[in-house]
């Protein structure tokens, strides 16, 4: 999939790898955000009274939680230039199923298992819809967030179910002994670390961003653009339903409008970690120290007194910010580049960063 | 051109940085500084820090409520605190929960979206030494220390019932306009209202009860069939906000305005032409300033240890006079407050 004249377009692929390794690690969308989600925690931790509390990491992870296990596939489909704005929906529709089957009798381990099978099957809509039928993930996904939705609240009406086997919730709550960290990082750890193995060091992965960056090239170089894309929205309908059974035991309470909106938190927190909506680019570790950025911002600001209002004020702008701010930049840089380019007929030896 | 890109995102990232950093010093050490002024302000050894969680911001009924609470929180020198979600998800106050307790502020005062979701937060910010009240909605008795019970059905029944039958002159064919016909307050409001009619009113006759499930243009449409099909009618019972909203209404543009009384549980601002019109001579609710003074009293009481929470315990409220907590650790405000054309320029809810 690559060639070796620097000219052509492909010349990206080797890009990478035309600056030194330390460059390569540190000089990234990824690292721009751990370094600002460091600043922003020590910053809290100086200026933000009771933010140093270990309760502060117990409740800042369980909140998390389930847009940290959602980003994870979300992260993959956004790569292959697809979006799936359904996940919210899924994880109401599955906490309403666990909620149900627990009512009805059936042990709490299996109306879970079910719960999740339930995600799988939104997730295989999703991807028959895609995939098979060919439609566009944006169009298809915000169908299927309203039906899945709907599904959930017509089920349940506006009540709720909210007896639970107490040794679950325990669990779901719980932290892992000895440290302020909640038992469901475990498991997120277990996923994070699969996905990450995935994206990073699998052919499978590499196909991904093939996929992302030209899916005609990608299916002439031997690549099932419309398996893997299947794959990707059972997967992620996967997640999102054990993060709908998770959401369920951590308030225990299961609701059809359980988790509304989540999936803007989700999408939000995976382009702040520096995935591009256009396909092709970004990574896992910059993703989770998205939502972590986004989490522990409204946390500590949460903290200060600021009102709800204003924490997504400042949410949005750094939002807004990171991707205007790129652009102006982009637009900047393609000025200076056109101009070397004139001189020197290639831009190899790029000046430092604006 | 891709290395363009990953150069132009980090500097981009950077600037966002810098901003940001700057936005939460900025905002930490303001943050700090109120904190600081707290603890002097404080005085005495009881934490009277008192958080206020409504069900979502912006929202008049707790503007009105909260404003009560900051008043009996100034009269007794606490610090006052307002905070809460934009939106009232079942979740969305949990983070809110989460955050007061590790400010370790001394009570905190909530409208409880969902009984059950905020309970186990609740629970864990009561473990962590803070008062929890709960005002307006409930949580599960387990959940919380008090809960000031703004009204009873009882009380609710009562008044409705005393309104119209003083509307009419005690005598002749009333309806009641509900909400939907499984809201599971309105039916108990209506079958308390059913024997309080039986017991007191013997020439009031309830003749039917239509449901306008909440929806203006329904409820509007079922107070004109209902005009219909009685021509004798001589009054409406609307418990419901948008019931009796909807029904004033089409009363008011209609023959029937001043002929049929119209009378239920609504807010002033909703019903306020048509209490300056005529068309509605009183209709009731409680006072919300009333209930967030209440709540604030009752949080004090509970940090100072003047009361646990148990039954027959009793506390001093201010202007309010002295309250006892009742079965389940529950605090009745009083009888439903009656609005009208006299007091009704006094709230803006």
């Amino acid at each position: 999939m690559t060639t070796t004249a620097p000219e052509t377009q492909t010349v990206r692929t080797y890009k990478a790898h035309a600056h030194p390794a330390w460059r390569r690690v540190l000089v990234t969308r990824e690292a721009a955000v751990i370094a600002l989600l460091v600043i922003v925690i020590a910053t809290a931790i100086a200026s933000v009274p009771n933010f140093d509390s270990p309760l502060t990491v117990t409740y800042l992870l369980r909140d998390l939680a389930p847009i940290l296990l959602i980003a994870l596939p979300m992260t993959l489909i956004i790569i292959t230039e697809e979006i799936d704005l359904s996940v919210a929906s899924i994880v109401g529709l599955t906490s309403v199923m666990t909620g149900i089957l627990t009512q009805a009798g059936w042990p709490f381990a299996i109306a879970a298992i079910t719960a999740i099978l339930v995600g799988t099957v939104a997730g295989f809509i999703n991807g028959f819809l895609v995939t098979v039928v060919g439609l566009p993930s944006l169009a298809v996904t915000i169908g299927t967030l309203a039906l899945f939705r709907g599904i959930a609240v017509g089920l349940l009406g506006t009540t709720a179910i909210t007896e639970f086997p107490e040794y679950w919730t325990d669990l779901a709550k719980d932290n892992i002994p000895g440290t302020p960290i909640p038992g469901i990082m475990v498991p997120f750890a277990v996923l994070a670390i699969a996905f990450a193995l995935v994206l990073h060091f699998t052919p499978f992965g590499r196909s991904l961003y093939a996929i992302g960056l030209n899916k005609e090239a990608a299916a002439f170089s031997g690549i099932d653009v419309g398996r893997t894309k299947f794959l990707l929205f059972m997967v992620s309908g996967t997640v999102s339903g054990f993060a709908g059974v998770y959401f369920t035991l951590l308030y225990s309470n299961a609701r059809g409008d359980n988790a509304t909106g989540m999936e803007l938190s989700v999408i939000a927190a995976v382009l702040l970690g520096g995935v591009s909506i256009f396909g092709g680019r970004g990574a896992l570790h910059g993703v989770i120290a998205g939502v972590l950025l986004i989490g522990t911002l409204g946390s500590a600001l949460r903290l200060a007194g600021v009102t709800s209002d204003i924490i997504n004020v400042i949410t949005g702008v750094l939002l807004v910010l990171s991707v205007v701010s790129a652009s102006f930049l982009a637009w900047l840089r393609s000025r200076r580049i056109s101009a070397i380019g004139r001189k020197k007929g290639r831009s190899s030896t790029a000046p430092e960063p604006i | 051109m891709f290395n363009h890109d990953r150069t132009r995102r980090h500097a981009g990232a950077t600037f966002t940085a810098l901003a940001l950093g700057a936005a939460l010093v900025l905002t930490g050490c303001a943050a700090g500084g109120n904190g600081g002024g707290d603890d002097a302000g404080d005085g005495g050894d009881a934490n009277l820090a008192i958080t206020f969680l409504p069900k979502n911001l912006g929202n008049p009924y707790f503007d009105t409520s909260n404003a009560g609470g900051e008043e009996a929180i100034e009269e007794f020198g606490g610090t006052f605190a307002e905070v809460g979600p934009s939106e009232a998800s079942p979740t969305s106050q949990v983070t809110f929960i989460q955050t007061a307790a590790q400010q370790g502020v001394g009570g905190l005062v909530v409208s409880a979206n969902d009984p059950e979701a905020i309970c186990d937060a609740l629970n864990e910010a009561r473990d962590a030494g803070v008062k929890v009240v709960t005002f307006d909605s409930d949580t599960n008795a387990e959940c919380r220390d008090l809960f000031i019970n703004q009204a009873t059905a009882e009380g609710i029944a009562k008044s409705q019932i005393d309104l119209i039958s003083e509307q009419i002159g005690d005598e002749g064919q009333i309806a009641i306009l509900s909400a939907s016909a499984n809201a599971t307050n309105q039916n108990a409001w209506i079958e308390l209202m059913e024997e309080e009619l039986a017991a007191n009113h013997p020439n009031i006759e309830l003749v039917e009860t239509v449901y306008g499930d909440d929806d203006d243009q329904t409820s509007f449409d079922k107070t004109a069939a209902l005009l219909q099909t009685y021509p004798d009618l001589k009054g409406i019972i609307s418990p419901t906000t948008v019931g009796i909203a909807a029904a004033a209404r089409y009363l008011s543009t209609s023959e029937y305005k001043g002929q049929v009384a119209l009378t239920g549980l609504g807010t002033p601002n909703q019903m306020r032409e048509y209490v300056e019109d005529g068309t509605v001579t009183a209709f009731a609710l409680w006072n919300p300033a009333d209930l967030g003074y209440l709540a604030a009293y009752a949080t004090k009481a509970l940090i100072e240890g003047e009361i646990t929470g148990e039954e027959g315990d009793s506390f001093e409220a201010g202007k309010l006079g002295e309250y006892e907590v009742g079965a389940d650790g529950v605090v009745l405000l009083g009888d439903p407050f009656v609005f009208n054309a006299d007091n009704i320029g006094d709230f803006d809810f």
